[in-house]
């Protein structure tokens, strides 16, 4: 599970050693983020955002717990007790924006996550479940994040329930009864803000639980690096305490900087100002929108307008769920032995290329659906499948890598003294 | 097998989404792309006004919150209602406790008579939310032309550029301007409608509130223009919405203060503890 050099636990307290015994839970700590989990030496700061997605986790699990105390899921009541928190609770505004920017920073966090996974193909062997529990825990975001916008029982929340949960009625034939299971009625109602409160409540908890294997995973093989070489000697790693919790020490004070100047300064910057009107079934907005974080995937479900044997409704559902499905696949599609995009020159173009494509998507999901915006979501959408599914299985055949370095060793500091081993090795034979 | 499933499915959408551009392209050379409408000809952004609550370092304008709070009183709440705001906050506004008290006891809330249990009318405490001006939404919209008048304690949050919102809309009444005449005679403003180039379809049911110069006799003497009672309800309105918001940007200074210090030392160490890793570590 970690490298033979890997510092042992040996505790010389007596109540550590004692717990040693009968439950070594200082021992799992010290092995998972402590002193006997060696790290690459080489970690950038784009390897700051997993710690920072676990925190956002932990701040948004408290913060919804006190919200929860004073918040009433019933939709006679449930906006008003927003406002009650507002209000009335002792730094109730506080804890509702800390949770509703909480929300936003720990997407914010998790597309930076997700995009180093692209970069350094995070995904790539023998890391695989590692990425795959990982786009669970993506899914099961958007899911927790979903519901837990539709609580305020404000307009977008509840013509944001009715559009999302409106797209399971484009499955043929048990669409529309599923939807109407899914919403205890026809229309989001008090039944389905129930629903939505227990489930909210109850996901952050089993993403903390995939969080976990996400994490046990994670350790077998142990980190990735910038270079994409595997770690191959003692001195290409450093333990994890004190090297990468002080980096992740001085990561998270950033992250709160940006996360704070939010909170007390601009709280309502990403939110929509219809979800401070009371939820209307009879006054439709003028434009529905879902909160910033699912945009790209709204823009690609907008995309499909023209129907082409199947509805077009259908196939704009199946194009956003397969947006993210494909993700699962990336182990498996990504053929190019080189991990790291720092050594795949072509690669590396059209990885760029994505983040603009992406972040095109990201403007078109929030702007209105009318022309132009709809013809360049379409252009736009068309290239996020075809980099993951065409160019990306394809692009190995006709790239042609880098020369990688020996080891990490030898990208940090210029050479490795067991690389010109190897090179003798190499000229003799 | 799955790259080249992955292929195939890739192309299949690539190729459903391309088709759909197409007919989106077509249309859009052959039939322009889209009608101009007069709310994109027309419609004006808000006026940017000047508020003592606005920026980083802000403060309640008490003066302008118990201007504002007068016309609310005098001429908003003839219609909208309030129903978030107790008279109890009133002290926020540097009302003392018994000016609270009296203030209260000016307005008529709904109350239960304590003899026969009839529904009837009492003198507000100021534990009392403020009243709405109708029992309910179908004597609001009866009275008001089928359009309700919306609860204003959130107002300046519920729309884009709010306080700024308001206030343009309070003075942005005018004749709706010969262009638009022309261009769009179907947007003039029919029966009960009044034309404002700051509301979203340029046409409200809302008859201009403020009408004329002094129509309300501010207590701290202050000129009554139009253009100072709109600013100073607009002010008044950005209270109710977020009577936290002084106290919230006040507190996120000394957080950022620390924030910042402790992110310095964090760097500091962090650079102190690699600090030995850097050179030849063998």
């Amino acid at each position: 599970m970690s490298f033979p050099w890997a510092k042992q636990y040996e505790p010389t307290n007596p109540v550590m050693k004692f717990m040693d015994e009968k439950l070594p839970l200082p021992r799992l700590v010290y092995n998972a983020v402590g002193a006997g989990y060696p790290v690459p030496r080489n970690l950038s700061y784009m390897w700051n955002f997993g710690v920072l997605a676990g925190f956002c986790l932990v701040l948004q699990i408290v913060t919804g717990v006190v919200l929860a105390m004073h918040y009433a899921a019933n939709s006679g009541v449930a906006f008003d007790s927003i406002e009650h928190i507002m209000r009335d609770v002792n730094w109730g505004w506080a804890i509702r924006y800390a949770h509703a920017n909480g929300a936003s920073a720990f997407f914010a966090v998790i597309y930076l996550h997700i995009f180093r996974g692209f970069y350094y193909s995070s995904y790539k062997a023998p890391r695989e479940m590692i990425w795959l529990l990982g786009v669970v825990i993506y899914l099961l975001m958007m899911a927790t994040g979903f519901m837990g916008y539709v609580l305020p029982w404000g307009q977008m929340s509840f013509w944001g329930a009715k559009v999302i949960t409106g797209l399971f009625g484009a499955i043929p034939v048990v669409g529309e009864p599923l939807q109407v299971w899914l919403l205890g009625g026809y229309a989001p109602d008090n039944a389905a803000l129930n629903r939505f409160f227990s489930l909210h409540f109850m996901l952050p908890f089993v993403i903390a639980g995939v969080v976990i294997l996400h994490i046990w995973a994670l350790h077998i093989p142990g980190s990735s690096n910038p270079t994409g070489v595997e770690v191959k000697s003692e001195s290409d790693t450093v333990p994890f305490h004190p090297y990468y919790t002080a980096k992740d020490g001085f990561g998270l004070g950033v992250f709160l900087l940006i996360y704070c100047a939010f909170l007390f300064f601009m709280p309502n910057a990403l939110g929509h100002p219809d979800n401070y009107i009371p939820a209307n079934p009879l006054s439709t907005p003028a434009h529905i929108v879902p909160e910033w974080y699912y945009w790209p995937f709204y823009a690609i479900l907008r995309a499909f307008t023209f129907d082409f044997i199947l509805p077009a409704k259908l196939w704009g559902v199946l194009a956003m769920f397969a947006a993210i499905l494909v993700w699962f696949f990336l182990p498996w599609l990504d053929k190019s032995p080189v991990r790291s995009g720092n050594y795949r020159p072509l690669f590396r173009k059209f990885f760029w290329v994505l983040v603009a494509d992406m972040a095109l998507l990201f403007y078109l999901g929030g702007a209105p659906a009318e022309e132009p915006y709809v013809m360049i979501s379409q252009i736009a959408t068309a290239y996020y499948f075809l980099h993951f599914l065409v160019i990306l299985p394809l692009l190995s055949s006709f790239e042609r890598p880098d020369p990688l370095p020996f080891s990490i060793t030898e990208a940090v500091l210029g050479s490795d003294d067991k690389a010109a081993l190897k090179d003798g090795a190499g000229s003799a034979a | 097998m799955i790259r080249l499933a992955g292929i195939l499915i890739g192309l299949v959408f690539t190729f459903v989404v391309l088709l759909a551009f197409v007919v989106g392209a077509y249309t859009a050379a052959t039939e322009g792309m889209g009608e101009e409408t007069a709310e994109h000809a027309f419609h004006l952004d808000p006026e940017h006004v000047e508020f003592a609550h606005d920026g980083l370092f802000p403060s309640w304008d008490l003066q302008q919150l118990q201007r504002g709070y007068q016309v609310y009183k005098e001429v908003c709440s003839a219609c909208h209602s309030m129903n978030h705001v107790a008279f109890r906050n009133l002290e926020e506004l540097g009302y003392t406790e018994e000016e609270v008290k009296a203030e209260a006891a000016s307005w008529v809330v709904p109350g239960i008579d304590p003899d026969t249990g009839e529904n009837s009318t009492r003198p507000g405490l100021p534990t009392d939310y403020f009243p709405s001006p109708y029992p309910n939404d179908v004597a609001a919209a009866a009275a008001n032309n089928n359009a309700i008048p919306p609860d204003l304690s959130l107002m300046t949050k519920a729309r884009h550029h709010g306080p700024a919102y308001v206030y343009s809309l309070l003075t942005g009444y005018q004749e709706p301007s010969a262009e638009l005449a022309e261009e769009f005679p179907d947007s003039l403003p029919g029966p009960g409608l009044y034309h404002n180039p700051y509301f979203a379809n340029l046409n409200l049911a809302m008859a201009p509130p403020l009408t004329a110069d002094g129509q309300v006799t501010y207590a701290d003497g202050t000129d009554a223009s139009i253009d100072q009672m709109a600013q100073d309800v607009a002010a008044f309105l950005t209270w109710t919405a977020e009577p936290s918001l002084v106290d919230r940007k006040r507190t996120g200074w000394p957080v950022m203060g620390f924030l910042l210090f402790a992110t310095i030392l964090a760097w500091l160490a962090k650079k102190q503890i690699w600090a030995g890793l850097k050179p030849r570590k063998d």
